[in-house]
């Protein structure tokens, strides 16, 4: 379930790659970014964006019928190294600023990076909560099977820090390598427990239960949004970002439980 | 290459086949090209030294060698059962112990889940009997690079136990010769060049095992972290260090694919003029 992605980021590049190509032989004319969007907009968007993102692209494919939107999603880390390396995105959105800051110094972004959602981490847990696990503390225990991100990708480093703040040692079976692979061994049944976005607990539905984090211990991620250098469609790529930071993105951004900027 | 057994003609083949087989070499080895070229020779060292990738190595080497072990020991009696007995359903039984050559890692990571997970269709009474559970253990890194790596021996061996002439084992068979000791002295002999060639392809597939392992064993440096998790996450943040690890890995499996060549595989000619 996890190379899914990376195996259908390669194949979206490539179309990508075909779609801008196919798109400049057959209309002269650069889309103007004042009026609206045409062609292909590829957005790299960080895992945890998945649902909302995919809603937000068809929202995007009705206010512009010009334009559609292709998707390469994965950890943000993962998606920084592949803009690093050249891959054709238009629009980066990252889960942190640390990843968004590595490209905007690497002078990869046209744009300044613009925060457009937060979110906050929950503990997953199986539906019911049937170990009773109440808060932090209770990860420390070592009969749970605990996992988290790696510290690799950003929602690992913010599991570490929740549990640094809490004070509270806790030794994960497994560091997975982005937040949905902690997802899926949650509501599987091979972990009892993980740290998650409170946005990944919503979306597993009935399959996970969420206990909530208290604000003290709690972090807030950040997630921005820019332009990279060699965007092959900035005008579109312009426009999109505009779309997720207005009424429309942001409302459906707040349905799958972001928080606003 | 010893001596003069093997003795270098000078073949002609048309330029097309040629050219062809240039662009299929230079497909395989440009990628190699692009990480001698993009490797930070300067900080190698220090990069292979390092704990982490020196913890990983160690747990590839010996779980790839334990998943080379137990395809040997249940993929030899495989192939012998498919290559010699026929049973009805044969056809079917091939395709689903070879299964896992065509699924994506990935998903025979989650059906691992099913089967042998805490809540898996066998899992459950392991956990429960035996309080034995894989997943997240440095045996669930065993069993996931067994699932996919035992068709490849399977696969060479049965072949090679197909081709092979029978009236040597009936010969030993009417010499008073017991059924295992015919195995033992007559077959496996014969056989041994395309047991050698699968167990290596075996082992050199378990050590680059990535997907079905994250997702049955998950990734803890020490347990679970091999050597392609390793590579795989230092890409994200330390692509330097991500290209030595990797080129660690692929030096390795290349010298032993090239070592072994000459040891093992060279005595095929000899092997199948018995058999012939």
């Amino acid at each position: 379930m996890r190379t899914l992605p990376r195996s259908a980021s390669a194949s979206l590049a490539l179309l990508a790659v075909f779609a801008v190509s196919c798109g400049s032989s057959d209309s002269g004319s650069p889309s103007t970014g004042s009026t609206g969007a045409s062609g292909t907009v590829t957005v790299f968007a960080a895992a945890s964006l998945t649902a909302a993102f995919t809603e937000i692209g068809e929202a995007f494919a009705v206010e512009y019928p010009d334009a559609d939107v292709t998707f390469n999603f994965a950890a943000s880390s993962e998606l920084a190294a592949q803009i690093g390396e050249g891959a054709p995105a238009d629009v980066f959105a990252s889960a942190d600023l640390d990843n968004m800051t590595k490209l905007t110094d690497a002078g990869a972004t046209s744009t300044d990076p613009v925060v457009f959602a937060g979110n906050e981490l929950q503990i997953i847990v199986a539906p019911g909560n049937p170990l009773g696990i109440a808060g932090v503390a209770d990860l420390a225990d070592a009969d749970l099977i605990v996992v988290t991100c790696a510290p690799e990708v950003p929602c690992g480093t913010y599991a570490a820090q929740v549990f640094e703040d809490a004070g509270v040692a806790v030794t994960p079976k497994s560091l997975e390598e982005n937040v949905k692979a902690v997802v899926t061994k949650v509501t599987l049944g091979e972990a009892d427990a993980g740290i998650v976005y409170r946005t990944d607990v919503l979306a597993a539905g009935d399959a996970a239960a969420g206990v909530e984090i208290p604000d003290d211990l709690d972090v807030l991620a950040e997630y921005p949004i820019a332009v990279t250098e060699l965007a092959p469609n900035a005008a579109g790529a312009r426009v999109f970002i505009d779309f997720v930071l207005g009424a429309t993105g942001q409302r459906i951004l707040a349905s799958y439980g972001f928080l606003a900027p | 290459m010893t001596g003069g057994r093997r003795r270098r003609r000078r073949v002609s083949l048309p330029i097309p086949v040629l050219v062809l087989a240039g662009v299929a070499v230079a497909f395989f080895a440009l990628p190699l090209v692009g990480l001698l070229w993009r490797a930070p020779w300067s900080s190698a060292w220090g990069y292979l030294t390092d704990d982490d990738a020196l913890t990983a190595l160690r747990l590839s080497m010996i779980c790839s060698l334990w998943a080379t072990a137990l395809s040997v020991l249940f993929g030899v009696p495989l192939a012998w059962l498919l290559a010699k007995v026929d049973f009805p359903g044969r056809g079917v039984v091939r395709a689903l112990c070879t299964l896992s050559l065509v699924l994506p890692p990935v998903v025979g990571g989650v059906a691992l889940f099913f089967a042998l997970g805490r809540r898996g269709l066998v899992g459950q009474y392991l956990d429960r009997w035996f309080d034995i559970t894989l997943p997240f253990t440095t045996a669930g890194v065993v069993v996931a690079q067994t699932f996919v790596a035992m068709p490849f021996l399977v696969i060479t061996v049965e072949a090679s136990l197909r081709q092979l002439d029978t009236r040597f084992d009936d010969a030993s068979r009417t010499l008073g010769a017991s059924r295992w000791y015919t195995f033992r002295r007559v077959t496996l002999p014969a056989i041994r060049p395309a047991l050698a060639a699968g167990a290596v392809l075996a082992w050199a597939r378990a050590l680059g095992e990535f997907g079905a392992t994250i997702t049955f064993a998950g990734n803890f440096p020490g347990t679970t972290q091999t050597m392609p998790l390793a590579v795989y996450l230092a890409l994200e943040t330390n692509p330097e260090q991500a290209i030595v690890l990797a080129l660690a890995l692929i030096l390795i499996s290349f010298a032993v694919l090239v070592g072994l060549r000459d040891r093992w595989f060279g005595r095929a000619p000899r092997a199948n003029a018995v058999a012939a």
